[in-house]
């Protein structure tokens, strides 16, 4: 092995000179928080969700601003409109008793007193010999060969039940009226069947207290005028759906942002506690955290939401919030605990412990930022399960008290006329749906932003 | 191991007794009256039903009585269905929802698994696209909705074949479970198998898989003893939670096929402040959480080596 | 780098034909799990379902229960669907036949005095063991419903017989009961005082025999369990699985074993979700099924056979008419009145055919002197007016000596179609006469107690009958009657009541009901809102099923199976 000779000057323990190039960084100094949201930025799919998010803020704070209409207002004549139906209707005089009497043109068998209209029907018919009573039958189809003859609307007694006022529920549409003649056994006798097209019609004082028009005097009997504007369609009372949907999203998004912030905060507090007291408390704290997990979780919230009740007049969303928050805590705080268990032991806080940090310092600087990402995340997961949880509380008819809506309450109304009027299901659903995956994305993207750790590979 | 599972198993013995205390407190204090009905009696024959009931005496005596029966194991006699035991009422009913569960647990759990693995080797390729597609389907649909359009789409099924292919409702036979279970299983089977795709991909770029492919182990080796079990571990962690969740949470299915299972029971009691049923169900399922947890928890620690119990 | 592809292709493949290996064993593991699993649930005997709606081979029908009945014991049971399985499977004096007309049953005649009446029962009328039904099973059954110990909250109907009230507050023992059988088949009742009703009386399921050596067996069971309980209908029990399905076949030992026209009726379905029922209608597993204003479009698409009838009760917002509650104002309540128009609430809001607007608190089926009361008392029930509304508002507000009103509690119950009433009363209130409605939605039995407690300014409730005469609605708001929970007081009303209890004469007791229902409108007690109906759906081969409005509801006993 040849020997090394190193000879040593002066020279050498000359300082050397600052050299700007090798101390300036190529990119600017970043915090935490922005080097996250550059990772955030780019995720497609996170920001877009972000985006979704904030849409749906504005829809709820913003929406009722824009669309100013009542969602409480019920309009019995405009009931489970789908979006885009047609507006038209007649003025006519307010509704009076029929006498009997017809100013249509006498005719032969089933025939109509008067031109049909969405408040009345009104069916004559010539007595048929030996008949003791009549039913009256509407269907929407066609009666046909099987002798569908649809809604039984009347049995009338008495060979002079010659005529029939029919005002449930009319929409303008084609109706099949049947009338079926019976004897005194019960026996059919004779049938016949009416072809009707009923047209949407509305009094002049009905158009007045809408607003359609300004004084009784603007229009007269047979006037046409266009009934309120629903773009999103009308409920089972003919309330506004856009406007239900602003206002059901109050509900809806304030369960799921209130309780999971309340109950995460709870948590959070709770859980470094824990972790910072550590020994026999931490111990006593986790365990009653273990007890409360341990609740099963639909069976209380059923349960709680009863015992805190409902005052006349409350919509019970906070009882509901309170249940929320009294059962969905411990998950936080022992993840919290953990985490807090977890940075303790971990070497920079050593490292920076041994520079003379402070407790304060600590928090502040390591433990804080360092479990926020997960704080986050949580929060951005609790926020769907809150939604469904408000939601399946409406399903078992122990959710909001009406006439307050919810996306919730309304889905679950939705579901009953889920084949005759399938937008009254579709528009809650579709904003639930969005809602929570919003927050799922984000949420997912969150985690991949905030702790490299958590990252998922995508 | 035998002392780690004896501590688990008294402390899950308090969290029960925890649960009763805080049931019979919480339903005691729900305002009205269990005993009002449609039509009201008078005030001699409230007292019969009060002393029949133990009503009559303060709370907290209650309370010690109630106690005493739990702990002999019984649950009393219910408000609502006269005559019958709650300890009755739970044996003829929870196995409906037991089974139920487990068999929606099956499908979610195998189901994840494969569709989460399927997703990550196709990663970005179409079957992938599809998958992800109702799995974000069945995260954001809420769970009473999927069931109700899960019936409608029966019915026209068996309309349209002319006969039953599947039960719409009603419970017994095989066919009766297997949409119900579906859609109870449903939800969780899509949040299993995002866990199992991330999980998959992540363990797709670790060391040993490298290092496995660097010995020259066969592919087939490779995706299942190290790929697959690793990936699963997560996956069963989650398992436990959602089993307790997901056979406790079983009313919207019980209610929507009309099927008699305790969930079901549950709900109506609640209306009906049935305080023996309510009290019965809860501390039961409330024990079989517990008792779930302590199983998969020891189960974990056999399947994972490296979960040292404690 | 094109190697690598491969190797990562090769991997990927390798891996799709391991997934679908385990695929393959993950469906073969649940199919076995399924079948392990449907082997366990038949041992817990939970089953339902499976059969057509309707078999003409071996004569079942398929039909569902709308709830588990709570009990099957005749003497305690309240509830409508315990009534229907009970109308099938036990039987009283008498009973009424598929045209609701009053017919003999166990007792072959009968004839009523004004102080008692004696029942002369048939020979061949046996329990379901083979024994004879004798008089003395009713005289049990009577005294256990009154029997204060077991707090039977029907026992008021009971009341009839002499001392069944003072017997029923402990006052008397059970043996002083006024019946008595003669002989075996000899049956004596005293009455408490003249009533004019009583075979109307016996019809009703607490009025059922139970036979002591077998009740006392149970002990304290009776009716819990199939096996449980003695028949002596046109059907027995066969099985009954708790909420999930009860199936009846044909009784062997019954003496009119031609009434009976099906084999089975398998209430194979236990459910009270509409959407379910009518999804099981539409697949041809039950023979009927009830329709929802939602569902009417939808059943007219499928032509389906579509039925109504009145189920007999009625629906109102009764007020509080405690003291110092504004509702004890009459000029609040008739502002209220007038401001309220039933028929739009029937034609717009609960939009099922069969419903019928409310005017009065006697529904339109009742009988009368010869036809039907409403028809011989017309309501005459005020029409809405607005203007005439808001004078009466003033009126209110001056003598309350208030501006304005503050809001008005309305209690209501947790189902959807109370929610919908409570919304659109809401509305119209405040529309109409600018009064707010605080709407105060209670599950069922807080709702109660906060009736009963008085905590409400009105609420929204209904009646229905538990006998086939006008009295069972008439004395509702007696001052003594305690489901008068308004708590409405007037002596004048009390004085018609106790004419309509007392008189024996039809024409005098329907004189008096007119009076009730005039003071009932007039002073505005209640605002009524629909008699209600139902709109049901059955299945072409089935004929014959009874929908009737006092008495088991529905009824299959004279229901056939066509083709």
């Amino acid at each position: 092995m040849a020997e090394l000779q190193v000879r040593l000057t002066a020279a050498d323990f000359e300082p050397l000179h600052t050299d700007q190039e090798i101390h300036s960084l190529s990119r600017p100094s970043l915090s935490y928080w922005q080097d996250a949201w550059i990772r955030l930025k780019a995720n497609t799919r996170a920001i877009l969700s972000l985006y979704i998010v904030l849409g749906l803020l504005a829809f709820t704070v913003l929406g009722p601003l824009v669309w100013d209409v009542d969602p409480a207002a019920q309009d019995v004549d405009q009931i489970s409109l789908p979006p885009g139906a047609d507006r038209t209707a007649t003025i006519v005089a307010p509704y009076a008793p029929w006498s009997g009497g017809s100013v249509l043109p006498a005719a032969e068998g089933l025939r109509l007193a008067e031109t049909p209209n969405s408040e009345n029907v009104r069916l004559l018919w010539d007595p048929v010999p030996g008949a003791a009573s009549y039913s009256v039958y509407r269907s929407l189809f066609d009666v046909g060969e099987d002798r569908a003859l649809g809604l039984p609307l009347v049995d009338l007694f008495g060979a002079d039940a010659v005529r029939f006022e029919d005002r449930l529920d009319l929409s303008p549409r084609t109706y099949h009226y049947s009338v079926l003649a019976r004897d005194a056994d019960g026996t059919e006798l004779d049938f016949q069947t009416l072809e009707v097209q009923v047209s949407r019609v509305i009094t002049a004082e009905q158009a007045l207290e809408r607003g359609l028009i300004d004084s009784l005097n603007d229009v007269q009997i047979g006037d046409e005028v266009l009934m309120p504007l629903h773009p999103f369609g009308t409920d089972y009372l003919g309330r506004d759906m856009l406007s239900r949907l602003m206002h059901g999203a109050r509900v809806s998004l304030f369960i799921g942002i209130a309780a999971p912030l309340l109950y995460v905060l709870f948590g959070v507090f709770y859980g470094s506690t824990a972790g910072f007291i550590g020994g026999r408390i931490d111990q006593a704290l986790m365990r009653f955290a273990d007890f409360v997990v341990a609740l099963p979780f639909l069976l209380f919230m059923i349960l709680f939401k009863i015992a805190f009740g409902i005052g006349p007049g409350e919509s019970g969303i906070l009882p509901m919030l309170v249940a929320l928050v009294l059962l969905s805590w411990p998950a936080t705080s022992r993840l919290v605990r953990g985490q807090i268990l977890q940075i303790r032991e971990e070497g920079y806080i050593n490292a920076s412990r041994l520079l003379g940090a402070k407790n304060g310092y600590l928090v502040v600087r390591h433990m804080i930022p360092n479990t926020m990402g997960v704080i986050l995340v949580t929060l951005t997961f609790a926020v769907p399960s809150a939604i469904f949880t408000e939601a399946f509380l409406s399903f078992i008819g122990m959710g909001v008290a009406p006439p307050t809506p919810s996306w919730g309450s309304m889905c679950n109304e939705g579901i009953k006329t889920m084949l005759t009027t399938p937008h009254e299901l579709i528009f809650p659903a579709l904003f639930i749906s969005i809602t929570v995956l919003a927050f799922n994305l984000l949420g997912d993207g969150l985690r991949d932003a905030l702790d490299a750790r958590m990252r998922s590979t995508e | 191991m035998w002392r780690y599972t004896l501590k688990r198993l008294i402390q899950g013995i308090i969290t029960i007794w925890f649960i009763a205390t805080a049931t019979f407190f919480a339903m005691h204090n729900v305002p009205g009256d269990p005993l009002i009905n449609d039509r009201s009696v008078t005030e001699d024959i409230r007292a019969n039903l009060e002393a029949k009931y133990g009503l009559n005496r303060p709370t907290h005596e209650q309370y010690l009585i109630y106690m005493g029966n739990i702990l002999r194991g019984d649950f009393g006699i219910s408000f609502t269905q006269k005559n019958r035991m709650v300890n009755d009422i739970i044996r003829e009913h929870f196995p409906v929802s037991a089974i139920l569960g487990i068999l929606a647990v099956v499908f979610a759990g195998l189901g994840g698994v494969l569709w989460g693995a399927l997703t990550a080797l196709y990663r970005n390729r179409l079957p992938d696209v599809i998958i992800m597609f109702l799995v974000i389907l069945g995260i954001s649909v809420p769970s009473f909705v999927v069931a109700a359009i899960a019936q409608l789409t029966l019915v026209n099924l068996n309309d349209l074949f002319g006969f039953s292919v599947l039960p719409v409702a009603g419970w017994g036979t095989l066919w009766h479970m297997l949409v119900p279970s579906m859609v109870l299983g449903l939800g969780t089977m899509a949040y299993l198998t995002r866990l199992m795709r991330s999980s998959m991909l992540e363990i797709v770029n670790s060391d040993f898989i490298r290092t496995a492919k660097a010995k020259g182990l066969p592919p087939t080796r490779i995706f299942t003893t190290h790929q697959l079990r690793n990936a699963i571990l997560p996956v069963i962690t989650v398992l436990g939670p959602s089993i307790a969740a997901i056979t406790t949470g079983g009313f919207v299915v019980e209610l929507v096929f009309a099927i008699p299972g305790l969930g079901r029971y549950f709900v109506q009691a609640v209306q009906q402040l049935d305080y023996t049923v309510i009290m019965g169900t809860t501390v039961f399922y409330g024990a079989f959480l517990v008792f779930m947890v302590i199983v998969v928890d020891l189960l974990y620690g056999w399947i994972d080596p490296r979960v040292r119990l404690e | 780098m094109s190697d690598a592809i491969t190797s990562e292709d090769s991997l990927t493949r390798a891996a799709g034909r391991q997934l679908l290996t385990f695929a393959f064993f993950a469906i073969a593991g649940i199919a076995l799990l399924m079948v392990g699993l449907a082997w366990a649930s038949s041992l817990t005997g939970a089953a339902s379902g499976g059969n057509n709606a309707v078999d003409p081979e071996t004569g079942t029908l398929t039909v569902f229960l709308r709830e588990e009945p709570p009990q099957l014991n005749s003497s305690l049971s309240t509830d409508q669907v315990s009534g229907s399985v009970l109308g099938h499977v036990i039987e009283g004096l008498l009973r009424y036949d598929e045209h609701n007309r009053l017919v003999t049953a166990v007792a072959e005649r009968w004839e009523i005095r004004e102080h008692g009446a004696t029942f002369w029962l048939r020979q061949d009328a046996l329990w379901s063991d083979g024994e004879p039904v004798t008089a003395h099973d009713f005289v049990f059954a009577w005294k256990t419903g009154l029997d204060p110990a077991n707090a039977s909250e029907y026992a008021f109907i009971l009341y009839a017989i002499k001392n069944g009230e003072a017997i029923n507050r402990g006052e008397l023992p059970t043996s002083t009961i006024g019946a008595r059988a003669i002989d075996d088949h000899t049956l004596e009742v005293d009455f408490e005082r003249p009533l004019a009703y009583f075979d109307k009386l016996v019809a009703f399921s607490t009025y059922a025999p139970l036979r002591e050596d077998f009740y006392l067996a149970t002990s304290g069971a009776y009716g819990a369990d199939a096996d449980k309980i003695l028949y002596n209908g046109p059907f027995v029990i066969e099985s009954w699985v708790h909420g999930a399905s009860l199936r009846m076949r044909k009784n062997p030992l019954y003496w009119d074993r031609e009434r009976a026209k099906v084999e089975v009726i398998d209430f194979a379905y236990i459910t009270s979700d509409a959407n379910a029922t009518l999804n099981l209608f539409k697949d041809d597993k039950i023979a009927y099924a009830t329709l929802q204003a939602e569902n009417l479009n939808n059943a007219m698409e499928q032509r389906w056979h579509i039925d109504r009838f009145m189920d007999g009760s009625v629906f109102y917002i009764e007020f509080n008419h405690r003291e110092g509650r504004l509702t004890a104002n009459h000029h609040l309540r008739k502002a209220m009145q007038l401001a309220t128009d039933s028929a739009e609430l029937v034609y717009k809001v609960t939009k099922l055919p069969g419903y019928l607007p409310g005017e009065s608190l006697f529904p339109v089926w009742l009988q009368g002197v010869d036809g039907y009361l409403r028809e011989e008392y017309p309501a005459n029930y005020p029409a809405m007016d607005l203007e005439q509304a808001r004078w009466h508002l003033e009126q209110a507000k001056a003598e309350l000596g208030i501006d304005e009103f503050p809001p008005l509690v309305l209690l209501t119950g947790d189902n959807p179609i109370s929610n919908i009433q409570a919304e659109y009363y809401q509305q119209v209130f405040r529309k109409n006469l600018g009064l707010d409605l605080k709407i105060d939605k209670q599950i069922f039995k807080q709702r109660l107690a906060k009736m009963l407690s008085g905590d409400f300014d009105l609420v929204l409730a209904g009646w229905g009958p538990d006998y086939d005469d006008p009295l069972t609605f008439g004395d509702l708001f007696a001052s003594w009657n305690l489901n008068n929970r308004g708590q409405y007081r007037n002596p004048e009303l009390d004085k018609w009541v106790r004419v309509a209890q007392n008189e024996q004469d039809t024409k005098a007791r329907m004189d008096a009901f007119g009076e009730i229902q005039r003071i009932i409108i007039d002073d505005a007690v209640i605002l009524p809102g629909y008699e209600r109906g139902v709109t049901y759906v059955t299945h072409p081969q089935m004929k014959g099923m009874v929908r009737r409005a006092v008495g088991p509801d529905p009824d299959f006993t004279n229901a056939w199976i066509e083709g």
